[in-house]
């Protein structure tokens, strides 16, 4: 008999399961239940992107595509970007095409981290960075933004976290969980701190189209900090592509070689269907985004409005789906107040704790779901604080 | 203004408290707009949109077109409005092409429905032709789909 306890990897081990599956669970046998916990869109992919993967399959276009991804793909992806965040990256040996951006964030870490090296990752935040980085004997250093600093990372908090052994630092914005994000004078504050150094910076930009009221900003944009940045983007939440399970990472040349070598070995190249469909999505989906976005906007403000009613202290969201009440003035911690939310009201909403340190007090509640269950939730929440 | 008009032709169900929250108006505004845009007849009505086919209740709907004699001075108005007042007409639409106007009439039974082009449309003085077009299934109206759509299987995902 195997023990498997004994054979699996330490380090898999010791990344924490996570907590939250609890909710879903729970959820799932409750008549009338409301999720607003799972981050995902709740449009589907439009119909003109779905037709263009469908139509790649008539055609028989079903084998493995060059390892850094269709061509056509890379260039409509350099063309885009441009047109959208005003970036310059070219179609050959600055783009790679991945399995969601997660696959990207993955790879990054892979190419660039020693055992011992130190990665630099604001918190509340998405909670993949630090068991990647783990994976490979990195440490994850993980820095707490403040409501107060609407939860943007300071160039003091960047200054005080970095060692000799920080190798690179993580930008998640526009932020899950907070919908917290970084203006220009925000990244010009941090690239003070990081010129002259080797630091890298894994720029998360998922959201980068789900911003309300000003255009994200990639750190790619700011003077001389583009030799140290790599952009990682994908699909699924600016054309609701979740489960095509494509993004892509745009970085310097010999960053995105070493990126395209462990692809090749690990993935060989992404999916096929997925990457025709993308290309129509980046040449005629603009207009898709702008609708999706517009969507968003009414729910966040009614969803926060509806918070600041009923009395809980809720930051404005400028970016991705997700509002991030505080729930200090029930008493109750972030994990009592969802699983009590959970039970009594049959409303599923994520503790903040679960997004690491920063995030005790607050809650989670993604908008991505219709304007009927927000309403509902906010009628159940508002007897559910009055209950406590 | 066309963001309230947009809400409200998508869900005219919501309420003036949840628009206002949305476009970042106070719901006194939303209201005293939205009762503005009714006296305007921007807002011509709030319906429901039902699918009979599901019920107990006999119901058909068919497309008309109809070549008419327009009249001068008036165009196609004045017959267009001796059509729209019948009851059993739901829509009128002037056309290019090779007909005039599309009209679209709901009734009972096929019958009822030939019998009112029969007798009431086709008898209009200038109208000097029609073709009747049977709705034989709906499949989407008003940007909502009839048929109910499969769902994905649930799944759990932490993002």
């Amino acid at each position: 008999m195997i023990d498997y306890e004994k054979i699996l990897c330490g380090r898999v081990r010791d990344i924490h399961p996570s907590g939250i599956r609890k909710y879903f669970d729970l959820l799932q046998g409750m008549e009338g239940g409301i999720s607003l916990g799972i981050g995902e869109p709740d449009f589907q992919t439009p119909w003109h992107i779905r037709d263009a993967g469908i139509y790649s399959l008539e055609k028989g276009f079903t084998k493995y595509t060059p390892n850094a991804g269709l061509s056509d793909l890379r260039g409509a992806i350099s063309a885009y970007l441009k047109r959208r965040f005003d970036l310059d990256y070219a179609p050959n040996g600055q783009i790679l095409v991945t399995v969601g951006g997660s696959e990207g964030l993955d790879l990054a870490f892979r190419c660039l981290l020693e055992p011992g090296d130190e990665v630099i990752v604001p918190a509340p935040s998405f909670v993949c960075y630090g068991p990647l980085v783990s994976m490979l004997h990195g440490t994850p250093v993980m820095v707490e933004t403040r409501a107060e600093d609407e939860f943007r990372l300071t160039a003091d908090q960047l200054r005080a976290a970095i060692t000799p052994r920080t190798r690179a630092v993580v930008l998640p914005f526009p932020n899950n969980p907070t919908g917290g994000v970084m203006g220009r004078e925000d990244l010009e504050a941090l690239a003070e701190v990081l010129r002259g150094t080797d630091i890298m910076v894994i720029s998360d930009e998922i959201y980068a189209e789900l911003t309300y009221g000003q255009r994200h900003v990639s750190m790619a944009n700011i003077p001389d900090m583009k030799e140290r940045v790599i952009v990682i983007n994908g699909f699924s939440k600016a054309y609701s592509m979740t489960g095509w399970r494509l993004g892509y990472a745009c970085g310097p040349k010999p960053v995105i070689a070493a990126m395209t070598k462990l692809h090749q070995y690990a993935i060989m190249s992404a999916p096929t269907t997925s990457q025709y469909a993308a290309i129509e999505a980046m040449n005629s989906g603009d207009g898709d985004i702008e609708a999706m976005r517009e969507e968003y906007d009414g729910r966040r403000r009614f969803l926060v409005d509806g918070f600041r009613k009923l009395g809980l202290d809720c930051f404005e969201p400028r970016g991705a789906f997700y509002t991030f009440p505080c729930i200090r003035s029930t008493g109750l911690t972030s994990e009592e107040f969802c699983d009590r939310f959970l039970a009594a009201e049959r409303v599923a909403v994520i503790p903040g704790s679960a997004f690491g340190p920063g995030g005790e007090g607050y809650v989670r509640a993604c908008y991505a779901a219709s304007m009927h269950d927000l309403a509902e939730a906010l009628a159940r929440l508002e007897r559910f604080l009055k209950s406590i | 203004m066309l963001k309230l008009l947009q809400l409200l032709e998508e869900d005219c169900t919501l309420t003036n408290d949840q628009l206002a929250a949305m476009v970042g108006m106070t719901a006194q505004e939303v209201e005293a707009q939205r009762r503005q845009m009714e006296e305007d007849r921007l807002i011509l009505g709030y319906k429901a949109i039902v699918d009979w086919d599901r019920t107990q209740r006999e119901a058909v709907t068919a497309l008309i077109e109809v070549k008419v004699t327009p009249h001068r001075g008036e165009g196609f108005g004045r017959v267009a409005q001796r059509i729209y007042q019948y009851d059993e007409v739901e829509s009128v639409y002037l056309m290019s092409g090779a007909y005039d106007l599309t009209v679209i009439i709901s009734g009972r039974t096929l019958k009822e429905v030939a019998q009112f082009v029969a007798e009431k449309l086709a008898t209009i003085e200038d109208v000097t032709g029609t073709a009747t077009h049977f709705i034989l299934k709906k499949y989407k109206e008003k940007h909502l789909i009839f048929e109910k759509q499969e769902e994905q299987e649930e799944r759990f995902v932490f993002e």
